[in-house]
């Protein structure tokens, strides 16, 4: 890889160790990949917790040191560095774990601590602490060919796709080096002819609430892996909970981290330019007998209809999806066999709060939970077999992480199933 | 015994020898593997249930979170990575997992190593020189 001159100061060590130890696996890392150089990026999102129990029982064999794990699991080094503050600005994702609701969630004190003593050390090293799988709703909007390097696979594809912005998927080691560097790989998504799309996938029916765009997603990811889908016939334009649900679907299913929908994305204004005046490599049609095995897959898990929880939020719901679940819940008790637990970042819960939306979900007898999820902080009702989402991810990833069921529909199925305890969804 | 030499480029460098796992499903490391003891996890996939600790693993690539490498740099840390990955498809989850897995691994191969390996083969890796051995499994 040809380094700049800031980069080979970097790399010899003319920044301490630990921007040193940065470097040193940045370039391990571009050379795995084939890039020829880095580029310089102002716009990081990592995951740098050790709130789960591999990295706290780490950090204890540290002597609770941060550093070490920071060392370990965000650079790649077992030898504990001092960890520097970050150079650019860098946000924290997703947690392990929702401190406020650390009863609920059955989680020991220990780990409480653990949370409480990061979010000091990385408040401390200049990270920004949206605890969260959408930094996009919560004030971090990259612009149209910013250079990003963003983790969590939900985000990419949308900073991709929806913002037009650049970054690839990265982990949690090359978000770690990015933080204290500023650099980042010059490969796969920040090049012009690797955004356009490979595979036309043509709309022939209706695609309608945001469970609908998550079908799709699903079966687009399965059809065309880690290629680049142009969605075209798109009726009503989605909007951004739609096109998170189906972003978070198709990276999960399959590996897309981008994909365009023609007169919607910012690099698809038209059919041609989503192609860069190329043919489509296939041309796939979704009508309602794919929606069909798209449905029957989701629900692959799900055989009981007695629900004992219901968990709504991923990736995390934004405001307008807490208040569209508050308007069905308003009035209503949830049923006492089971649960009901809805997630987003913790900032938009201070405007839950604020609004009354919290207070309709706990009178109703549901929890708004911030930072994690059910899948990443493996954390459920106590008891639970059986799991109803709205999310055809959480149905993708939570029966595989936790084993129970789960039963995939409609928000309104959903919060039904709260309400009666029992799933009564079906394909409509 | 017959013997295949495939031929690729370097992603991580390092010798290895051991037996084969290989699948044609791609693999997701965060909620497609048990980092602990190296185990396939995910609900519809070939391998559910297996292990590839301590083996020498082909496979397409990468799918799904950004916790990959994550997930296979906790399986190095735990004793059960495995030996060698060998696969066709880069991608930035693969890359990194590869690198910090610390295992040899080729990818850009002169024949496809999912057709020329199978599960049970003797694999020998020289990723440091681009060659793959393959002794066969006697059927």
């Amino acid at each position: 890889m040809r380094l700049a001159d800031d980069e080979k100061a970097m790399l010899d060590g003319s920044e301490g160790p630990a921007r040193q130890k940065a470097m040193e696996l940045l370039v391990r890392y571009g050379e795995a990949l084939g890039a020829e150089r880095l580029v310089d990026t102002r716009n990081v999102c990592g995951t740098m917790g050790a709130t789960m129990p591999f990295l706290r029982d780490y950090a204890a064999a540290h002597g609770g040191r941060l550093d070490a794990v920071f060392s370990e699991f965000s650079l790649d080094s077992p030898e504990v560095l001092e960890i520097p503050k970050v150079k650019v600005y860098s946000c924290h994702l997703q947690q392990g774990l929702d401190p406020e609701h650390a009863a609920q969630q059955g989680i020991p004190p220990q780990a409480v601590q653990v949370y409480r003593d990061g979010e000091a050390y990385f408040g401390r090293l200049g990270v920004q602490l949206m605890n969260t799988c959408t930094p996009y709703q919560v004030g971090n909007v990259p612009v149209k060919g910013e250079h990003c390097a963003w983790m969590e696979s939900s985000a990419v594809v949308y900073c991709n796709s929806v913002l037009g912005a650049r970054t690839n998927t990265e982990g949690r080691e090359s978000a770690g080096a990015a933080m204290l560097t500023g650099k980042i790989p010059y490969w796969g998504y920040h090049l012009d002819g690797n955004r356009l799309g490979t595979h036309l996938v043509e709309l022939a029916i209706e695609v309608k609430d945001t469970a609908d765009w998550g079908l799709l997603g699903y079966w687009v990811g399965e059809a065309v892996q880690d290629r680049i889908p142009v969605l075209s016939g798109v009726g009503e334009i989605p909007n951004l909970a739609r096109l998170k649900h189906f972003g978070a679907s198709a990276s999960s299913s399959g590996g897309v981290e981008m994909y365009h929908v023609v007169g919607v994305t910012p690099e698809a204004r038209t059919r041609e330019e989503a192609f860069g005046g190329r043919k489509p490599c296939a041309a796939l049609r979704y009508g309602a007998a794919e929606r069909r095995i798209a449905y029957e897959r989701v629900n692959s898990t799900g055989r009981d209809r007695d629900v004992d929880y219901v968990m709504l939020g991923c990736p995390h719901y934004s405001l307008e999806q807490i208040w569209e679940v508050c308007q069905l819940l308003e009035g209503q008790r949830i049923h006492g066999n089971c649960s009901l637990w809805i997630f987003t970042p913790w900032a938009t819960k201070q405007l839950a709060d604020r609004n009354g939306y919290t207070r309709i979900i706990e009178d109703a007898g549901g929890f708004l939970m911030t930072d994690t999820c059910s899948s990443v902080g493996r954390v459920l009702p106590k008891g639970t077999k059986v799991a109803a989402v709205d999310s055809a991810k959480q149905a993708h990833y939570l029966p595989a992480i936790m084993g129970v069921q789960a039963w995939f529909g409609t928000t309104a199925e959903c919060i039904q199933a709260a309400i009666t305890g029992r799933w009564q969804g079906g394909l409509q | 015994m017959k013997k295949v030499v495939l031929r690729g480029r370097k992603v991580v460098g390092g010798c290895a020898e051991g037996e084969a796992l290989v699948t044609r499903d791609r693999i997701s490391g965060w909620g497609g593997i048990d980092p602990r003891s190296g185990t396939i996890i995910e609900t519809r996939h070939e391998l559910r249930g297996q292990s590839f600790k301590g083996k020498v693993l082909v496979f397409p690539g990468a799918k799904g979170s950004s916790g990959w490498s994550g997930q296979f740099h906790i399986a190095r840390l735990a004793g059960a990575a495995p030996l060698a990955m060998l696969f066709n498809e880069m991608t930035t989850k693969i890359a990194l997992g590869a690198v910090v897995t610390h295992a040899p691994a080729l990818t850009d191969f002169d024949q496809d190593p999912l057709e020329a390996i199978a599960t049970g083969d003797w694999v020998r890796v020289d990723a440091d020189n681009g060659i793959v051995e393959v002794t066969k499994r006697q059927r």
